[in-house]
């Protein structure tokens, strides 16, 4: 194979780097989530390219990758929602400001 | 270089530029939109590596159908507030969570590349997609069933927390 499992790796890892930046630096709740996403896309790239050039003749990665997706799906659905129902009560998605539990 | 990797090179800057401008971008509409060209490199290095089910699936679910939302919950929310000059976009911490970043980076680039993996240079059986619809109902069935009910109450579950509350209700609480 011309490309070495490395640099599948390397892709990944970076990527998954890039979603903590987003997830850590950004204050507003959508921008959090798509960090989120990021890294769950990262993970995959991680699963399916173990499943690529470790055992390709098992589709067991490529399900697990699949169920990662389902999950993920499933999560940005009720993020979204949270954040909708937070803007709703709060006015704002300010993660900073979103602190009720703490008062 | 071979021509594949410069694919693999291509799609690769397409991801990781993607997903760059999508965590940097002052714009949360604009960030939504690189998320998507980020996700499409995604699936391209799916078709790369020859699962393209999984490429399909990351197509239909997240350019398709995360994507969507995320544009809808940015209108839903003002996102296109953060144009305003005086709005932050980035928390105090941005500095150190960049230094994070670049740590967890850094390990992981030197750790990551030298490990021997079993590398096996068998190519996919031609009924892969056979082989996985099959995993799906017989091996895997209890997690199918399981991601099944998961969507559901996800489903519903988001719907009941994003309803429009009437008036009096919320005066209740």
């Amino acid at each position: 194979m011309a490309i070495p499992l490395s640099w599948y790796l390397i892709v990944a890892a970076a990527l998954f780097c890039i979603g903590i930046y987003g997830v850590l630096a950004r204050r507003n709740a959508v921008g959090i989530l798509m960090g989120i996403e990021l890294m769950l896309n990262a993970v995959n790239i991680n699963l399916v390219a173990f499943w690529r050039y470790l055992n390709p003749a098992d589709v067991a990665g490529q399900a697990f990758a699949l169920f990662v997706l389902v999950v993920a799906a499933a999560e940005a659905v009720v993020g979204l929602a949270l954040i909708i129902s937070v803007y709703r009560t709060r006015g704002g998605i300010d993660a900073e400001s979103i602190d009720i539990l703490k008062q | 270089m071979v021509l594949t990797q410069f694919i693999f090179i291509v799609f690769a800057a397409i991801t990781l530029l993607g997903g760059l401008f999508c965590v940097t971008t002052r714009n949360m509409f604009h960030a939504a939109l690189y998320l998507v060209v980020s996700l499409f490199g995604a699936a391209s290095l799916f078709a790369m590596l020859e699962a393209s089910f999984l490429a399909a699936a990351q197509l239909i679910v997240y350019v398709g159908a995360v994507a969507i939302l995320i544009i809808f919950a940015v209108m839903l929310t003002r996102g296109g507030a953060g144009t305003q000059p005086a709005q932050r976009q980035f928390n105090t911490q941005a500095g150190l969570a960049a230094v994070v970043t670049l740590v967890t980076l850094f390990i992981l680039l030197r750790v990551v590349p030298v490990f021997n993996y079993p590398v096996q240079n068998t190519a996919v059986p031609v009924d892969i997609l056979e082989q996985l619809g099959n995993a799906l109902v017989g091996n895997f069935v209890l997690p199918f069933e399981v991601a099944s009910v998961l969507l559901l109450a996800a489903l519903v579950g988001a719907i009941y927390i994003a309803r429009e509350r009437r008036r009096r209700e919320a005066e209740e609480d």
